[in-house]
């Protein structure tokens, strides 16, 4: 995974939802870029005008609830966003943000403590989330072993080219 | 121990021991995307080298959101899903020949008893209905099952939802997924998987079940599983595209949870704006005035839907403020539907009615609301903006509770405008 990085939080409430994250009258594109422009715009309409580069997500629980429009994830890294902190994530929205390289953290305590405009630092390797604002430190629980396998092969995309190499060469 | 449905279900298509708790690599038997998530499910299935889809038969490309395209942007949309599956050779169908996925892939026997189903859509869930594992992912994990045909799942913790007693006309399936939303939570099976059964579903006609199934993710859930009767089998048999084996729970199964319900004094609900769990009995809901009626969607575009709603609006008209807007969500529920003279009463109503689509649902087209409009609808999400502005509002409900909202102008309890014996009289009932 990345090595440590930082950046100012940008808080949310519970059940931050798909369709709040991208409104479907923008999935007629899937460039990651166009997708940026409008990310959080039903919810925060300046989001995007506000944030810096390498800012975050923070979040309570079930971030990412509804479609599984890989949009989401996408308009959020689109946006420069560097990652995501929440209580907890829906299933889906977990899935694809590991598919797509947008790192994710879940850490209720984290996400509890760390309001708008902390500054926060994160520790992939080390598995720690810093609010320097506060003074907190906070544990994140490392993911699966299959999903460290597959984040550390950059994503669903290689992993399935790996796969896929292997299995041409066994056949 | 014993294994509960989604366990087994898992375990026959996996090597692994598949205990709850475990990742496990497992066959797919079907895998669709739609004309939104095919395009870049299209491209990351070439970034990662693959060539050919694992089973042409297997693979599937449907277009139901934005079609008939709305803009050109869809089209080009569209486009791309179609070029990709034509050179696969892979399941597609054109408008005019397909309907809502989650609709028209059981009703043609793609999603079957036993199976394991991912779709790039979330509400993949629907096949649940069937006994499937059935289950929504994004456009590269779809991607690589088309490339692969096998994925991974985690087996979930499962909460077992048992219905008692004897559910009275005016309850549909609706009402039973509503009520259970609102019991839990949208994260109340987060990361879990339902499971149906009980007797009080003995008699739940299929369409009912699809509807309870379609709103498993609104619980956060996996999938929702109903444990196959005689009515699945039967269905499944009549239309299935290929073999099938069924699977069951074991008596034992280890449940995280139960929820139980008795139908006997249920009511009809609605979720009020702007979430799937903020539900109340629609008599407790003040009788908001309202713009506009949706019934359809992949919850309730279905032909007993189309059919209660119609029952309910025969001789009858639209509030004079409302656009009451019915689209069945496939050809076979359509021309079901226009054979019975049911399109006809809505038209006469004052509706409109128009080609299966998910249309409105989304936000997409054929009924976007403008800021400061209500709408009561029978799909299954009402997020902020989901049908339109983010200053409009969504009830859902079912579509006798939609029928019966279009016809005072006020969101309505069905058992206010008609007598008990039109329950009674409603087949499946
Ligand atoms: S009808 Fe609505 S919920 Fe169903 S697939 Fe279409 S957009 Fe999604």
């Amino acid at each position: 995974m990345t090595k440590a990085f930082s950046g100012k939080a940008w808080k949310y409430g519970d059940h931050i939802d798909t369709d709040v994250i991208i409104p479907a009258r923008y999935l007629v594109s899937s460039d990651e870029t166009v997708l940026g422009k409008y990310c959080m715009e039903d919810i925060d309409k300046d989001f995007v005008r506000n944030m810096s580069k390498g800012d975050m997500i923070v979040a309570g629980d079930n971030f990412g609830c509804g479609s599984s429009r890989e949009h989401a994830p996408l308009a959020i890294k689109g946006a420069g966003c560097s990652c995501v902190i929440a209580a907890s994530f829906a299933r889906i929205f977990y899935r694809n943000s590991i598919n797509v390289g947008l790192p994710i953290f879940e850490c209720p305590e984290a996400a509890a403590s760390i309001e708008t405009g902390d500054e926060v630092a994160v520790d992939p390797i080390a598995g720690t989330i810093e609010n320097r604002t506060k003074g907190m430190t906070f544990r994140v629980a490392p993911f699966a072993p299959f999903l460290q396998e597959l984040i550390s092969a950059g994503g669903l995309i290689p992993y399935a080219r790996r796969r896929l190499e292997e299995r041409r060469k066994g056949a | 121990m014993g294994r509960t449905l989604v366990s087994a279900i898992i375990a026959a298509h996996s090597s692994q021991k598949a205990m709850e708790g475990e990742i496990c690599q497992v066959k797919v038997d079907f895998a669709f995307a739609n004309d939104i998530t095919g395009a870049p499910a299209a491209e990351s299935f070439r970034e990662m080298g693959a060539d050919r889809v694992f089973d042409r038969e297997r693979c599937a490309l449907l277009p139901d959101h934005f079609t008939p395209n709305k803009d050109i942007a869809s089209a080009e949309q569209t486009k791309k899903g179609k070029e990709f599956a034509r050179e696969q050779g892979m399941l597609y169908w054109e408008v005019g020949r397909v309907g809502i996925e989650h609709a028209f892939l059981p009703e043609k026997g793609y999603i079957l008893p036993g199976d394991i189903v991912l779709g790039a859509d979330s509400h993949t869930c629907t096949g649940g209905a069937l006994g499937a594992l059935s289950t929504g992912v994004g456009s590269t994990d779809l991607a690589a099952v088309w490339a692969l045909g096998e994925t991974w799942l985690k087996v979930p913790p499962t909460v077992r939802v048992d219905f008692r007693g004897k559910r009275p006309g005016w309850v549909t399936g609706k009402d039973m997924i509503l009520s259970l939303i609102g019991r839990i939570s949208v994260q109340g099976a987060r990361y879990m998987a339902l499971e149906f059964g009980g007797e009080g579903i003995e008699n739940l006609p299929m369409d009912d079940r699809f509807t309870i199934a379609n709103m498993a993710v609104e619980a956060g859930a996996k999938t929702g599983v109903f444990v196959p009767d005689e009515k699945t089998l039967e269905y499944a048999r009549s239309r299935a595209a290929r073999e099938f084996t069924p699977r069951y729970p074991d008596s034992d199964a280890p449940y995280a949870r139960r929820e139980i319900f008795d139908l006997d004094g249920m009511g009809p609900v609605a979720a009020m704006p702007h979430s799937p769990d903020n539900v109340k009995p629609v008599r407790e809901c003040g009788s908001p005035e309202i713009d506009q009626v949706f019934i359809g969607a992949c919850t309730n575009g279905r032909f007993r839907d189309i059919e209660t709603a119609a029952k309910l609006m025969e001789g009858k008209k639209v509030a004079p403020n409302v656009r009451c807007i019915v689209i069945p969500a496939s050809y076979e529920v359509y021309n079901a539907a226009m054979d019975k003279g049911y399109l006809r009463i809505f038209t006469e109503a004052g509706a409109a009615v128009c080609t299966p689509t998910c249309g409105p649902c989304l936000g997409g087209h054929m009924g976007i609301l403008a800021a400061g409009e209500r709408c009561v609808s029978t799909s299954n999400r009402n997020f902020v903006g989901r049908m339109g502005s983010p200053k409009s509002e969504l009830i859902l409900a079912s579509p006798l509770t939609a029928a019966a909202s279009a016809v005072t102008g006020r969101l309505t309890d069905p058992r206010d405008v008609m007598p008990e014996e039109f329950f009674r009289n409603l087949e499946g009932n």
